[in-house]
Parts: structure tokens; C-alpha cells; sequence
């Protein structure tokens, strides 16, 4: 004797509908462990997506190069020997343009100092660098033009100037042009930077940018703070860095003095911080879908009991025990899904409604999320139904049709 | 056709055990009518109830068409329930979301026979009992005669050979109750065994063969 599987659908399905309090706060359960689960998965995907993308706004192919190694080896002679770092120089940053899979380069010097016109005066970041900087990362010109293009070591006189530096110093009057002084020497502004937001911890709105060499006159060093080196390709980093390492070793007789850091692998290191984050939530958010999955037992058992002149009669009509299992495992497997289902909309209209009050975040929620939530919340809905079910098909028939 | 041989069925109340079948040898032969009579705790619906596999002999034989169907396993009695055996109940016992001629249905897709037999067989046990009309009724739309009948509709469609009823018309008017009684009349004189418990007496009287139980036992046996 086999039931055919539409006859359990349709049995199942009557006596879901037979039930309709017991059905909705079922799928109520499940679909909120369900929408739980989507919910918090698209919100930690949303915040790694968000970092990915802020970093990638920092420039594209970057490799960066700073004075020092950092010594991931731990102790060794040379931290006993207190060697200090060779600097970075100026001609170390002209060498490295010489690479073909090199595209473009920019040195930085930092410091702060002083900036006045007239008798409004403010102190704020100097970023000293070459024209390349614009390009490099992806700022745009809001007035004027960028650093000319000549030699790096030729230290003109010439400013560019963040929008809110600009608002400060000038007000209403005019800007390009002016003459303005920065510690104990004068720049002229040639322009506004345009762009917003943050750049390695600085406010672009709020800094000034003078030519590399004119820096390192005025903060009287010979050293560089970094140098950002653009790669002319994603598949030329590895290349580049490796030149760039090649090449500084060679000019520091021999010494691997400098730290020489992608882009990727900050973003990689990031990336897999916050897709940790995103896998602890969905498992906090699985846990409520074991609560759903125990409820669906509980609802269960209780819909045995409810039904159990039912299960008696079934069995006087000659269901075996294992049909009676069957039947009462596909009305909880078609429970579960529905609730899954009912969830899965839930939890993406959840998704929605929080890209659109932040839509800086791209809350999505992950396929793989989606799938586990789907799986977890049918496996549990089935195998918490397992003990109502084996309860049911145990029943003694002559007490079960005695009930009413 | 039925051969209950020294049959005994104690249950445990507490401490005490209590003897509702006591050595009872019985043999039914195929198309009998059977009235079985007594006042209420006398063992007469234990003794139905093991008729029809719901419960276990705890000592003794069960030959249902000779087969030894005490030894049986709980899918293999289900088996045997589903084709040999058809219960009419006091309470009708029909499953209230289903409609009528669904629940004929239901032990004919317990047996896994196509829904396009089903149907048939169906209708015509529907027709054979005038309830086509009915047919598309949930219970709670049928009159008490009208639930019975369909009780019985869904006792007959698997073309049983033995049907069981507990006190068929208890839950009926006198009419109703005629009107069913009759029905069974009928499929009895097809050839089917028609083994009703009642505490009727004027219901037990139609039967051909009357037995009559008291304290677990069989104390009269007036056949024809």
C-alpha cells in the first residue's frame, strides 16, 4: 500500500486549512526565524560591501610604500641592533617610475602648519605631493586646476586648497589666485578641491596641497611619508610590488628597509573581519530558528492531540503506521515551507526598507544565507515533527476513536 | 470465516486486573447476521474492537479466513483492516473538513488505488446509498441518517467482507435509525457478515444469529 504523493499534498493541505489558528502561528514562528536570518545576513553583508567600497574609492591597483619594514617574524638581530630605517627619498620615488607596469606614482609628505590670508588664520593638514594625486585618487577640481605637471623636485609655489579651508579662510571673496601663507612662506592658490569624504584619515575638505618638494622645504626634511604607486593593471600588482621592492633594495645597498603594502590586501583582511561578522549574526539569527523549529514541535504535538479521533480513524480505515508518519511529516514539511517562503518576503522586504533609510548600505542579502535559512528552517520544521509524528502512529485506536 | 478460539483480553486498572474477554470461543461463518447484546462494560465492544485488529487478544487465536491474524505486524493488520474489515461507528466518525464523498475516499487512497478508480467506486457507492446529491457536503451539512449512510458508503467502498458496527443507531432518531438498520439489512443479504453490537433489544432481534455477553463472557448464542 502506497499513498500517492498528491493525495498527501491534498490531505495535508485540508488539514492545514481544517486548522487555521494553529497554521498561521506556526508559520508566524517560521517565518520570523526565517526573516531573522535574512535580515541580519544583508545587513552584515551590507556593512562589508560598504567598507569594500569605501576602500576602493581610495584609489584602484594601489600599492603602497612606507619607510620601515614592519617585522611580522618577531624578534630578530636587527631589532637588537636598533637599526633605523633608511628614508624614503625623493629620488627613491623617481626610480620607481621607470617599471612599465607601473602607471603612474605620487609621493606624500605630511605635516601641519599654519595657513593665513589676510588676518584669518587656521592651522590644518599639508599634504605635500605631485600632480599625479588627482588621478591617482580619483579627486575632482571643484575650482581652478590641480598641481602643475613639472619635475618633483621643483618646489613651486603654488596651492590647492580643501573646499571647507577655502569657505574658512576667503568667505565670499575670491580664492584662485590669492596669495596665502603657509608657516613662513607664501603659496599661491591655483585651486578647490571638489571632492568629499575621508582620505587616509583625512578630511579632503579640509587640507591643503602644495608640491612635494615645496613640503619638504618647508617641514625641512628629505624623507617621504609614503609613496602611492598605481599599478597599470589588477594583474600587474604582484609585478609591481615586487619591483618596487626589487628596486628600493638596490638603492638601499642591499637593505630590505621599506614596507610595501596592496591595497588588496588591506581590503582581504577587512573583508574577511566583517564576512565573520556576517556569519556569527546568521548564526545568532539560526538560533531563532531552532525556537521556530521546537514550536513547530510543540504546535505539533498539540495538533495530535487535537486530531487524535482523526489519527483513530485513519487507523481503523487502515493506515499503517508509517503512512500515519507520512502524513503528519508532509503537513509539517508543508508548514515549514510555507513559513520559510512567507519569511524569505518578510526578511527581503526587511532588506528593503533599510537600503532605503540608509542607502549607503547596500543591505543584500547572500544567496548562501538564503539557501541556509531556506534548508535549516524545512530540516528543523521536519525532524522536530518526528516525535508528534512517531506519537501519532503509536496511538492506541480503541482510546483515540473513544475521544471526541 | 471468523474463529476466535479461547480468547482472553485483561486489561490493567491500577492494581487490579480486569477480565473483559474471558475464554471466548467463537466461530462466525461468511453472510451471518449477528446481533451481540449486553449491558455496558459486559466486554461486547472489546470483542468488536478485536474483530476488527484495534486491539490484541491477550491470550488466544484469531482466525480471520483461516489466517492467524494475532501474530500479525501493525502494517500488516492495517493491511488486512483496509480490505477485509468495514467499522460503522455510534459517532460516525467522519473527518469534519473533508466533504462527503471525500472521506468515502479515504480508505480507498490509504489503499494507493488511482484517483480515477477512486472516483468511480466512489459514485457508486454514493448512488447505491442516494447520496449522490450529497456528495460534495462536509458533515456538518448532512443530517445525522445522511452521516451514517455516508459512514457506511466509505465502510463498503474497499468491498470488505465483514462489516463491523457499534451501535449504529444510537446516535439517531427511531426513523433514521430504521432507515440505516435497513441499509445494513441489505448489504447482508448481498452476502456480506453483518456483526453489530447494540444494547437495542429490539435491534438485536433482527439479527439472524444473537449473542449475548456478560462479565467477559458469552452466555447465550441463539442462532437460526
Amino acid at each position: 500500500m502506497a499513498l500517492h504523493s498528491l493525495d498527501i499534498a491534498l490531505f495535508s493541505w485540508g488539514a492545514l486549512r481544517g486548522y487555521p489558528a494553529r497554521t498561521i502561528l506556526m508559520l508566524v514562528a517560521m517565518a520570523i526565524g526565517v526573516a531573522a536570518v535574512v535580515v541580519l545576513t544583508s545587513l552584515g553583508e551590507g556593512a562589508r560591501n560598504y567598507v569594500t567600497d569605501e576602500f576602493s574609492s581610495l584609489g584602484t591597483n594601489l600599492v603602497i610604500v612606507f619607510p620601515g619594514r614592519s617585522e611580522t617574524a618577531g624578534f630578530n638581530p636587527s631589532t637588537m641592533m636598533g637599526e633605523t630605517p633608511r628614508d624614503l627619498t625623493l629620488n627613491d620615488a623617481q626610480a620607481l617610475t621607470r617599471s612599465y607596469s607601473v602607471r603612474r606614482i605620487a609621493p606624500i609628505n605630511v605635516g601641519s602648519s599654519d595657513v593665513s590670508w589676510r588676518e584669518r588664520s587656521r592651522e590644518t593638514v599639508i599634504i605635500g605631493t605631485s600632480y599625479q594625486m588627482l588621478a591617482i585618487r580619483h579627486w575632482d577640481m571643484a575650482q581652478g586646476q590641480f598641481l602643475p605637471e613639472v619635475d618633483l623636485d621643483r618646489a613651486t609655489p603654488v596651492a590647492v586648497i580643501g573646499m571647507k579651508i577655502r569657505n574658512e579662510l576667503f568667505g565670499a571673496s575670491r580664492a584662485l589666485g590669492e596669495w596665502i601663507r603657509i608657516g613662513d612662506r607664501r603659496f599661491r592658490v591655483i585651486g578647490v578641491l571638489g571632492s568629499e569624504g575621508r582620505s587616509i584619515g583625512v578630511d579632503v575638505q579640509d587640507i591643503v596641497i602644495i608640491p612635494v618638494a615645496s613640503a619638504q622645504q618647508l617641514f625641512n626634511t628629505g624623507s617621504l611619508f609614503r609613496i602611492l604607486v598605481e599599478a597599470k593593471s589588477r594583474s600587474a600588482i604582484e609585478s609591481v610590488k615586487q619591483y618596487i621592492i626589487d628596486t628600493l633594495q638596490d638603492r638601499h645597498q642591499g637593505q630590505k628597509d621599506v614596507t610595501v603594502i596592496t591595497q588588496d590586501a588591506v581590503l582581504a583582511t577587512f573583508d574577511r573581519i566583517l564576512g565573520a561578522l556576517t556569519y556569527a549574526v546568521a548564526g545568532i539569527a539560526a538560533i531563532s530558528l531552532a525556537v521556530a523549529g521546537i514550536l513547530i514541535m510543540n504546535v505539533m504535538l498539540v495538533a495530535v492531540s487535537q486530531r487524535t479521533a482523526e489519527i483513530g480513524l485513519l487507523k481503523a480505515l487502515g493506515a499503517s503506521p508509517r503512512q500515519i508518519i507520512i502524513l503528519i511529516l508532509s503537513e509539517a514539511l508543508m508548514l515549514s515551507m510555507l513559513g520559510a517562503l512567507f519569511g524569505l518576503l518578510l526578511g527581503q522586504i526587511g532588506s528593503f526598507f533599510i537600503r532605503n533609510a540608509f542607502p549607503v548600505l547596500p543591505a543584500y542579502a547572500p544567496i548562501w544565507a538564503i539557501v541556509a535559512a531556506l534548508l535549516v528552517a524545512v530540516i528543523t520544521g521536519v525532524v522536530f515533527s518526528l516525535m508528534p509524528a512517531r506519537h501519532a502512529a503509536r496511538l492506541d485506536a480503541v482510546l483515540a476513536l473513544s475521544k471526541r | 470465516m471468523i474463529e476466535l478460539n479461547k480468547i482472553h483480553r485483561d486489561f490493567l486498572v491500577g492494581d487490579q486486573t480486569v477480565h473483559a474477554l474471558n475464554d471466548v470461543s467463537l466461530t462466525i461463518q461468511a453472510g451471518e447476521y449477528v446481533s451481540i447484546m449486553g449491558p455496558s462494560g459486559s466486554g461486547k465492544s472489546t470483542l468488536l474492537n478485536l474483530l476488527g485488529l484495534l486491539d490484541q487478544p491477550s491470550s488466544g487465536t484469531y482466525k480471520l479466513n483461516g489466517v492467524d491474524v494475532t501474530g500479525l505486524s501493525d502494517t500488516e493488520q492495517a493491511h488486512v483492516r483496509n480490505r477485509e474489515i468495514g467499522f460503522v461507528f455510534q459517532m460516525f466518525h467522519l473527518v469534519p473538513r473533508l466533504t462527503a464523498f471525500e472521506n468515502v475516499e479515504l480508505p480507498l487512497m490509504l489503499a494507493g488505488i488511482t484517483p480515477d478508480e477512486r472516483r468511480s467506486r466512489v459514485n457508486t457507492v454514493l448512488e447505491d446509498l442516494s447520496l449522490t446529491n450529497r456528495s460534495h457536503h462536509k458533515p456538518d451539512q448532512l443530517s445525522g441518517g445522511q452521516r451514517q449512510r455516508v459512514a457506511i458508503a466509505r465502510a463498503t467502498v474497499t468491498q470488505p467482507k465483514v462489516i463491523l458496527a457499534d451501535e449504529p443507531t444510537g446516535n439517531l432518531d427511531h426513523k433514521s435509525g430504521q432507515d440505516v438498520i435497513r441499509i445494513l439489512e441489505e448489504l447482508n443479504q448481498r452476502g456480506l457478515t453483518l456483526i453489530m453490537v447494540t444494547h437495542d433489544p429490539e435491534m438485536g432481534r433482527r439479527a439472524g444469529r444473537q449473542l449475548s455477553m456478560l462479565d467477559g463472557q458469552l452466555n447465550r448464542d441463539q442462532g437460526t
